[in-house]
């Protein structure tokens, strides 16, 4: 059942909105801006109101269920987060507002850029990055300010392991620059022999190197340590990709473990929303090397206006910025929620978001081991990967078995990523969810495999219970249609 | 996955028919069915040099974005303009749905491509 789109609820004449009375002199448009129709849909306020109730109806998030979509963290965000948002004093926030009417909003932004520096083990954080990928442009191009500061000029060259999220190479590439990729060895790990010949190969040129650890395995890379030396060594820098934070909250620090610049994911790890509910927001961090080339402002004491133990915050400029990378001060509203997030668990509570995400995400893999193949099977971190493949059923694939989980009322976990891993499926459950959740995730997931051998139409058919059947995933990517149009004639 | 005796292959699964200093590259059948169903392909321009191994453009899928690279060095003389609307022609006949041709560099380049055995192997050897 697809419900009708709202511009095929439209009749002429309807209306949802009742404006005032005009009590000032209409204002004069230009004649050539005019035009005699606009075709927006025209629906009375109950039918706008059942359309778009009907739609948050069909809508699956977390509030609604499990959602164990790998490297996305899709964690429970505590309602409190919300309330913290909501308070009038951030709410009614201007950005031109002189420094001294918004000490609280910058007292915020600054002990969130303390406590993530503390967490990350770095010098310095900005909060300005719209999100992940957002940061890592801002990383990359910190890196490679740090190069041509030091008056070396010639290097263009950024490595990318194979187990890489896709935004590494397209950041790299957006950049300018030249992605090496290299390959994984048997364990999941960096190939050091592959990375040696690419140091040497590449040295002079080397800008350095982007790593995710625990890396899309859900593997920690137990080489990063000798990684780290070997980039660093050929005169190459070290960035974090933080998507996977949630694994090393309170145990690990990536600036202890040799990176430079990192960005965190605040709504993957600090419970902030994500996806449609978004925005993002991804800060960086920045070691001692780096830190003063973070994106301005950032905030900082202003000893001068400050006095007898009352600190004054304002805006700072890090020497060498690279300058703005977003309007104004970034998504300020998550910054609110995220700093919520870690004051609500304090440090004893951030590490045990870490623990519980490992065991979680072990014992969900010790369940799910033979059912279905584990390529790298290790101990795991916050999230693992399985091939989506069950033997005696040939034609049954990933894509399958994550349309069937939709039947059980799951949402599917992450599919057909990482690319090294042959029908990857990749599962993260977080540290939220229940021990009878996890189990009934991997009852379904053995029922499946057993549908697969016994039915496997089951399988090819799903979804069966959900609004929309199987979509033609070709037909949408070939055929893309973004605005509704009413017999071919465009709108607008 | 069938392997045609009169091709060459690469590791990276192009294969390359060569004729008479000149050379035809498309995706072998393993490729594209590790990629599922292709929807769109990025050609390079006609008149662009590339150096063997270097990317030459895109494929994607509705699973994956895959990169094309060269199994030659050489000037591309032309891209298969047919797949630019019917990108299934790829999972259709992975051998027939060429998609650039190239004048190659350096001939010598061509003994060291792998054979139909080598290849077969090769696939062997991953699955």
């Amino acid at each position: 059942m697809t419900p009708p789109l709202i511009f095929e609820l439209s009749r002429s004449g309807r209306c949802a909105a009742t404006l005032p009375e005009l009590d000032v002199p209409p204002a004069e448009l230009p004649v050539e801006l005019l035009r005699d129709d606009l075709p927006l849909p025209e629906v009375s306020e109950l039918d706008l109101v059942r359309h778009y109730t009907r739609l948050s109806q069909l809508n699956y998030g977390i509030d609604i269920g499990y959602y164990p979509l790998g490297s996305c963290t899709m964690k429970y965000n505590p309602k409190i987060n919300e309330e913290m948002a909501r308070l009038p004093g951030f709410v009614h926030l201007h950005p031109y507002q002189e420094e001294e009417t918004v000490q609280g909003a910058l007292y915020l932004i600054y002990s969130l850029q303390t406590f993530l520096a503390e967490i990350g083990g770095f010098a310095g954080v900005s909060l300005q990055p719209a999100a992940g990928a957002h940061g890592e442009l801002t990383g990359v191009l910190m890196m490679r300010a740090y190069h041509l500061q030091q008056g070396d000029t010639g290097r263009n060259v950024i490595l990318v392991p194979d187990s890489a999220h896709g935004t590494n190479p397209a950041t790299t590439s957006m950049s300018g620059m030249t992605v090496v990729e290299i390959p994984s060895d048997g364990r999941g790990n960096v190939d050091m022999a592959a990375l040696q010949a690419a140091c040497q190969e590449h040295g002079p040129r080397l800008v350095g190197m982007m790593l995710t650890n625990p890396n899309t395995l859900g593997l920690f890379d137990e080489n990063v340590a000798a990684i780290s030396e070997l980039v660093h060594r050929h005169g190459g820098l070290m960035y974090g990709d933080g998507a996977n934070m949630n694994a090393l909250l309170g145990i690990a620090r990536p600036g202890d473990l040799g990176f430079d610049v990192l960005h965190y994911n605040l709504h993957k790890t600090f419970g902030t929303p994500h996806g449609g509910g978004g925005p993002g927001s991804g800060p960086v961090g920045a070691s001692a090397r780096l830190v003063d080339f973070l994106p301005r402002p950032i905030v900082a004491v202003d000893e001068a206006r400050s006095s007898d133990g009352e600190m004054f915050f304002a805006w700072r400029d890090p020497p060498q910025s690279i300058g703005r990378v977003k309007a104004f001060y970034g998504h300020f509203g998550v910054m609110v929620r995220a700093y919520t997030y870690i004051r609500m668990l304090g440090a004893p509570g951030l590490r045990r978001v870490a623990e519980h995400a490992v065991l979680n995400a072990n014992y969900l893999l010790s369940q799910v081991r033979g059912v279905y193949p584990i390529p790298y099977d290790r101990v795991c971190m916050h999230e693992f990967v399985c091939e989506g493949q069950v033997a005696d059923a040939p034609d049954v694939r990933a894509l399958d078995i994550s349309k069937r989980l939709i039947d059980y009322g799951f949402h599917p976990p992450t599919n057909y990523f990482p690319l090294i891993v042959h029908e990857a499926l990749m599962i993260e459950p977080t540290e939220t969810e229940s021990k009878e959740t996890l189990d009934a995730f991997a009852a379904a997931l053995r029922q499946i495999a057993e549908e697969a051998r016994s039915d496997p139409d089951l399988l090819l058919q799903a979804p069966r219970q959900a609004p929309l059947r199987r979509l033609d995933e070709v037909r949408a990517a070939k055929e893309l249609r973004l605005r509704w149009e009413e017999q071919g004639q465009e709108l607008l | 996955m069938t392997v045609p005796q009169d091709l060459r292959y690469t590791k990276e699964d192009e294969w390359v028919r060569v004729e008479d200093g000149e050379a035809a590259v498309g995706i072998t059948a393993y490729a594209q069915d590790q990629l599922g169903d292709i929807v769109y392909v990025e050609f390079p321009e006609v008149g662009d040099s590339f150096d063997q191994d270097e990317a030459f453009g895109e494929v994607e899928s509705v699973k994956a974005t895959a990169e094309l690279y060269m199994p030659l060095a050489g000037e591309v003389i032309a891209v298969n303009e047919e797949l630019e609307d019917t990108p299934e022609l790829i999972n259709q006949d992975p051998y027939g749905a060429w998609m650039i041709r190239i004048r190659i560099d350096d001939p010598g380049q061509v003994d060291a491509l792998l054979d139909a055995e080598q290849y077969g192997r090769y696939l062997s050897e991953r699955e």
